[in-house]
């Protein structure tokens, strides 16, 4: 989302101008699921209601099943890819929230769904606009998450998530921040079929491995305490140790589709943005970064990084990046109620003993409020000797 | 994931962990016995998954698939999606669930996937009660019948609301087949399965299933009760093509009193200590009569 004067905006060869949703439909429906199940309230985006008509013109060949909640519709889900199909969904705040015991349920499962957030806030008060309390929420699920900061940037995680997905039978979710990027028109290059099918082949699940009438298996089992703990334990093994996973796969995403697609950053998992080793740094994910950058820009003192994943947790290349910074500032549109933002406790958590630097837990944007350059200046300045509070920005 | 390896296990096998005479399983048994071996199933929470599945055996030889309690409706709706993508019309999708799973929690997504019309057979294993969880009432619960979440006492008869009534609730959804029976009658199980199996599109069968715990009868009083339920005419065996009542018990001499279904259940015992639970016995006397009325028994 940058949207600097000073600047020359590039505008890479082959981009279109589009709204967020659009481009994350045009990249789903090139991906070819077979199975696409959705609800459209709670509140919704343009994503499924453009799988829909992409279906009806003729364009596309999934089953588009139309269901009666997000309850069922992430239980539609769970059918087909237990049935050895790809499949995709998208939701948001009170829907991601009546999907959470389905979400904890396909982790649980091993079944390499992808769901795209469209985040926004969580009711009550009600409110349709951009935070990440919902994504937040769900960060114990055993999903494998992915933050977008840009319109391509979702792109190139969509192909990301399934990959990955399919590879390591965990499901992913791509978080997109509700408006600002779901309702926003950017350049963007979306890739064709052809060029998905090169990085990201069809769908084919290990025989054996899914419902099929000629290999009857059971799948869901009742898991008494001799064996629960240890299936719980895998799933943390696996989704902990995909780390150098997904950065390999992001260099072959790189490689094969180029960066202007695939994006330009060194990792899949964080960017660094600013002087190396600054005395101050700012944590964030999402669209905010960008308005972020811009600051930075301004501010040479000051340096950003931003979290692309928090699922699995990146703590390395946060440890790396950030060893040396004598204020952190994590910037956040979620809160842990009763304690501080979850990254700030979760960055906390990394850094203990590495850095003898300041943590602040900032609190900003819930319900859609913008958060401004202006803003973002006054936070920087922040000189608090209470760490342990929650600091909101208003 | 639990694989079978061996070639041409039972549908459903013998190694499950219900309790002895369980109503359920008679039920579950006479319903395998009508599959064919090109089935998936989806099955809810509950005595059905727990006592079959426990982690790594498991008494099913074709594929099986439990994901929660309310959602076998909808992941059965998946299932028959992601076959039609491949081309598969000839595997039948077998949605079960028990009667909290089915009138109560799961019902808005029995109502979703009824409404999308899809070939799937769903059957409900109606024990009247949350079984596995303690007897709890359930939307299936009959009128006074004592359960842990509507016991009977100085001040109560029992449950005060009388049974859901889904089989007319599933007509009421425009389905191809709906059928009801009860675990003493296995054979009619059966063959209702098989005619289900023949229809394309939506069909539900509702089978009454005595609990040997919950409804506080002897391990082998199972099958009596289950016929019982149908001489009374408290639960007629049922059955509807395209909307059309084609089939259903007929009692005519042999209409046994309520009384004589009610009387060995633990569950009703109340109803034969006073007055005031004589008086109650009439009344579920009266919706017997209203069934026998209603349905032409």
């Amino acid at each position: 989302m940058k949207n600097n004067n000073k600047k020359k905006i590039k505008i890479p060869k082959g981009s279109n101008i589009l709204e967020g949703s659009r481009a994350v439909a045009l990249t789903v429906a090139n991906i070819e699921p077979d199975v696409v199940s959705a609800y459209p309230i709670t509140p919704q985006t343009h994503i499924v209601e453009d799988l829909a008509k992409f279906k009806a013109d003729g364009k596309a060949s999934y089953e588009y099943v139309r269901a009666e909640s997000e309850f069922a519709a992430a239980s539609i889900v769970v059918g087909a890819s237990a049935t050895g199909v790809r499949t995709y969904s998208a939701t948001s705040s009170q829907g991601l929230l009546l999907m959470t015991e389905v979400i904890f349920n396909m982790a649980g499962l091993r079944l390499p769904i992808v769901l795209t957030i469209a985040n926004r806030g969580v009711s009550s008060p009600i409110t349709i606009w951009n935070d990440h309390q919902d994504a937040m929420t769900v960060r114990d699920a055993g999903w494998l998450m992915f933050f977008a900061e840009n319109h391509q940037e979702a792109v190139a995680q969509h192909l990301l998530a399934y990959k990955l997905a399919e590879t390591l039978n965990i499901p992913a979710m791509v978080n997109i921040d509700g408006f600002i990027l779901t309702h926003s028109y950017e350049p963007v290059i979306i890739p064709t079929k052809a060029q998905i099918k090169k990085y990201l082949p069809k769908y084919s699940p290990t025989k054996g491995s899914y419902l099929n009438p000629k290999e009857p298996m059971t799948m869901g089992s009742f898991a008494r305490p001799a064996y629960y703990q240890e299936i719980r334990q895998s799933l943390q093994d696996d989704l902990s140790n995909s780390i150098d996973l997904i950065e390999k796969e992001y260099k072959k995403l790189q490689k094969t589709l180029g960066k202007d697609i695939a994006t330009k950053d060194s990792s899949a998992l964080i960017e660094y943005y600013g002087k190396k080793k600054a005395k101050t740094v700012i944590v964030a994910m999402g669209s905010v970064v960008g308005t972020i950058k811009e600051v930075v820009d301004e501010n040479k003192e000051v340096a950003v990084l931003k979290l692309k994943v928090i699922r699995p947790f990146p703590y390395k290349q946060i440890i790396k990046n950030l060893k040396n910074a004598k204020k952190i500032i994590v910037i956040e549109k979620a809160i842990s109620l009763g304690n501080v933002g979850p990254m700030a406790s979760e960055l906390k958590s990394a850094l203990q003993g590495k850095t003898p630097a300041k943590i602040y837990s900032i609190i900003a944007g819930l319900g859609g409020r913008d958060i401004t350059k202006k803003k973002i200046n006054k936070i920087i300045n922040i000189n608090s000797q209470d760490t342990n509070k929650a600091i909101f920005i208003s | 994931m639990t694989k079978n390896t061996k070639k041409q296990k039972p549908i459903l096998g013998s190694g499950h962990r219900a309790c002895a005479g369980c109503g359920q399983m008679i039920a579950a048994m006479a319903v395998a016995s009508g599959m064919s071996r090109d089935i998936i199933i989806a099955n809810a929470t509950g005595c059905l998954e727990v006592t079959t599945t426990p982690y790594p055996e498991t008494a099913w030889g074709v594929p099986w698939i439990h994901s929660l309690f309310e959602n076998a409706a909808a992941v059965a709706s998946g299932i028959r999606a992601a076959l039609n993508t491949k081309g598969d019309k000839k595997t039948k999708v077998i949605a079960q669930g028990g009667d909290g799973g089915t009138f109560d929690i799961g019902f808005g997504l029995v109502s979703g996937m009824w409404e999308r019309g899809e070939n799937i057979l769903y059957i409900a294993y109606d024990t009247e009660a949350y079984s596995n969880t303690g007897i709890q009432a359930s939307g299936a619960t009959p009128i006074s019948a004592s359960t842990t979440t509507t016991p009977a006492g100085s001040n109560s008869l029992g449950s005060s609301q009388v049974k859901k009534d889904m089989i007319a609730i599933a007509l009421a959804h425009g389905l191809n087949y709906v059928a009801q029976s009860t675990a003493g009658y296995p054979s009619d199980i059966t063959n209702k399965v098989k005619k289900a199996i023949s229809h394309s599109g939506p069909a539900y069968i509702q089978i009454l299933s005595p609990c040997i715990p919950g409804w506080k009868i002897k391990p082998d009083e199972g099958l009596s009760m289950g016929q019982l339920a149908v001489q009374t005419g408290l639960y007629p065996l049922l059955e509807y093509e395209n909307g059309v009542l084609v089939n259903k018990s007929v009692l005519g001499k042999n209409k046994k009193p309520v009384k004589d279904y009610l009387e060995p259940q633990g569950r009703f015992a109340h109803l034969f200590k006073d007055k005031k639970g004589k008086e109650q016995i009439k009344e579920i006397q009266k919706l017997a009569d209203k069934n026998i009325e209603r349905y032409g028994l």
